[in-house]
């Protein structure tokens, strides 16, 4: 059976298509069949991220109109072939979409794929709710500040309100938050909310911090899932992300402020 | 010991006192046509409220001003629009022994709060039918609420409202009856939304957006000195009283 996760926010800017490029990938290098659906029309960024912008034939909204079918539309990862994009349609916007489409095009992904991941847009209009509503699965994807955790606050309230799961009365879906751009110094000076306080006001289950990090846009800016820079910080937490979201147990990171050693201090290293 | 008991000893029921809430219909007119045609327009207002609801009916007034009444009349008025009448007060002998034939029990008027309903009809409209006093209520329907109160939810409970979660900033929980929080009380709460002044809110952690007892508010601005804390909000006198416990 597959599993149909929902990468949203409510707000922009938080990071839900970085996030959904780097944990479909996760999925897939795990050894996953794994599917990544833009839902953004009218402003389509998952195929930049994931480097596929060039070879975008048909679209979403070309399958859920009947003008392709979904094999053409689905773009098959470069570097992992358990990995296929579905982008979204630039020329359009979001009232392209329906529900019906939408169910039809899960239902017949759900039969080949293991994990299909949809990364939602911004808002709470029709493309942000159509995102989530066959979602088994959420990631809310917040960063430490008032106004993304707020936001993230009314997106909970519409997943466990407006989802298939809901309107039919089924267990609800099973939200984790996923905390993005952090850095441990800017808590510490006050600047920025901390895990503990995001925590006691959404009261969800954590599954990973990602850290604020400059591989993040150097990773988009290549067009790779910045899960795949094993080296970097961000790319490390995903990992890490991805396998407790496979029942993995891993020791959380990148909370504490890390220490400097002498040597990093003296050169101002990083 | 108990246990030698016989069968026919054991305590098969026990008799308990408590006091109920019931509208009470308090009659000005004796022109059954009248009423009739006044309550239907009542009924229509709020038909689910008025299903099935328990009516008490009070002759005290017509009865002051010796206005004649056939209690079989008016309960056949009342049962055709959806009441279950469970007795009357201040009637007669005659009216009383009446509704005793249609096994009708007499209430006594004692305690009632015919005074504070006798003032009210003078400020609102000359509406002879009050369908009911200030604390009359529906059965009450209290609601239990376990998940998280999230931003832009609203929930409403027609008698007592208890979350055992956080309610989140945004939020809108509100209550004809009681509010009881037992997280962090961040959005806004609403109690006695119907007018009851006699209804309480409490919560744990209060650091609400606004607060309302019956229509009075106070908004956060407001609340600063009491915020963080675990308080009982009253309404005392059209003041909202904000207590630790």
């Amino acid at each position: 059976m597959a599993r149909i996760i929902v990468v949203t926010s409510g707000k922009g800017g938080v990071g839900k298509t970085t996030t959904s490029a780097a944990i479909a990938m996760g999925l897939a290098k795990k050894g996953h069949k794994t599917a990544v659906i833009d839902f953004d029309v009218g402003l389509r960024n998952l195929d930049l991220i994931m480097g596929c912008e060039r070879r975008v034939v048909y679209d979403l909204v070309n399958v859920i109109n009947n003008e392709a079918t979904l094999n053409q539309a689905l773009i098959r990862d470069k570097r992992c072939d358990q990995l296929y994009i579905l982008p979204a349609s630039q020329t359009r916007d979001k009232d392209a979409l329906t529900t019906e489409g939408v169910g039809k095009i899960l239902e017949e992904l759900a039969k080949d794929f293991k994990y299909i991941v949809c990364d939602s847009p911004a808002g709470i209009e029709r493309g942000a709710t159509l995102a989530m509503y066959f979602a088994d699965d959420a990631f809310v994807v917040t960063n430490p500040e008032v106004s993304s955790v707020r936001d993230s606050d009314r997106m909970l309230g519409i997943l466990s309100s407006k989802s298939r799961r809901a309107e039919k009365g089924e267990e609800p879906i099973k939200e984790y938050l996923l905390l993005s751009r952090y850095s441990p110094d800017r808590v510490k000076l006050g600047e920025m909310l901390s895990v503990d306080d995001v925590q006691e006001i959404l009261s969800l289950h954590l599954l990973g911090v990602i850290p604020e990090s400059k591989s993040v846009l150097s990773a988009s800016n290549a067009g790779t899932p910045v899960i795949l820079d094993e080296e970097s910080d961000a790319g490390q937490a995903y990992a890490d992300i991805v396998a407790r979201y496979l029942g993995e147990t891993k020791p959380h990171r990148f909370i504490e402020e890390e220490k400097k050693g002498l040597f990093s201090k003296l050169f101002g290293s990083k | 010991m108990s246990t030698g008991t016989p069968a026919s000893q054991k305590i098969a029921l026990e008799f308990k006192s408590t006091s109920l809430t019931v509208p009470v219909l308090l009659l000005a007119s004796n022109d059954t046509s009248l009423v009739d045609q006044q309550l239907k327009e009542k009924v229509a207002q709020a038909p689910e409220f008025f299903k099935n609801s328990p009516l008490l009916i009070d002759l005290q007034k017509l009865n002051s001003q010796n206005l004649a009444i056939d209690v079989a009349e008016i309960v056949a008025v009342v049962r055709q629009h959806g009441f279950m009448p469970v007795g009357v007060r201040g009637g007669n002998d005659k009216q009383n022994s009446d509704a005793l034939a249609m096994n009708l029990p007499q209430h006594s008027i004692h305690g009632s709060n015919a005074p504070l309903v006798n003032k009210a009809p003078a400020k609102t409209l000359p509406v002879p039918v009050q369908e009911e006093s200030k604390e009359a209520s529906p059965p009450v329907e209290n609601k239990l609420i376990t998940q998280p109160i999230r931003s832009g939810q609203r929930v409403y409970a027609k008698g007592d409202l208890i979350v055992t979660a956080t309610v989140s900033a945004g939020a809108e929980i509100m209550a004809e009856g009681n509010i009881h929080i037992y997280g962090s009380l961040r959005g806004r709460a609403l109690a006695g939304v119907l007018g009851n002044v006699d209804s309480r809110i409490f919560c744990s952690d209060l650091q609400a957006e606004l607060i309302s007892i019956a229509g009075i508010y106070q908004i956060s601005d407001d609340l600063k000195h009491a915020a963080h804390k675990p308080v009982q909000i009253s309404l005392d006198n059209q003041t909202l009283i904000i207590k630790d416990i």
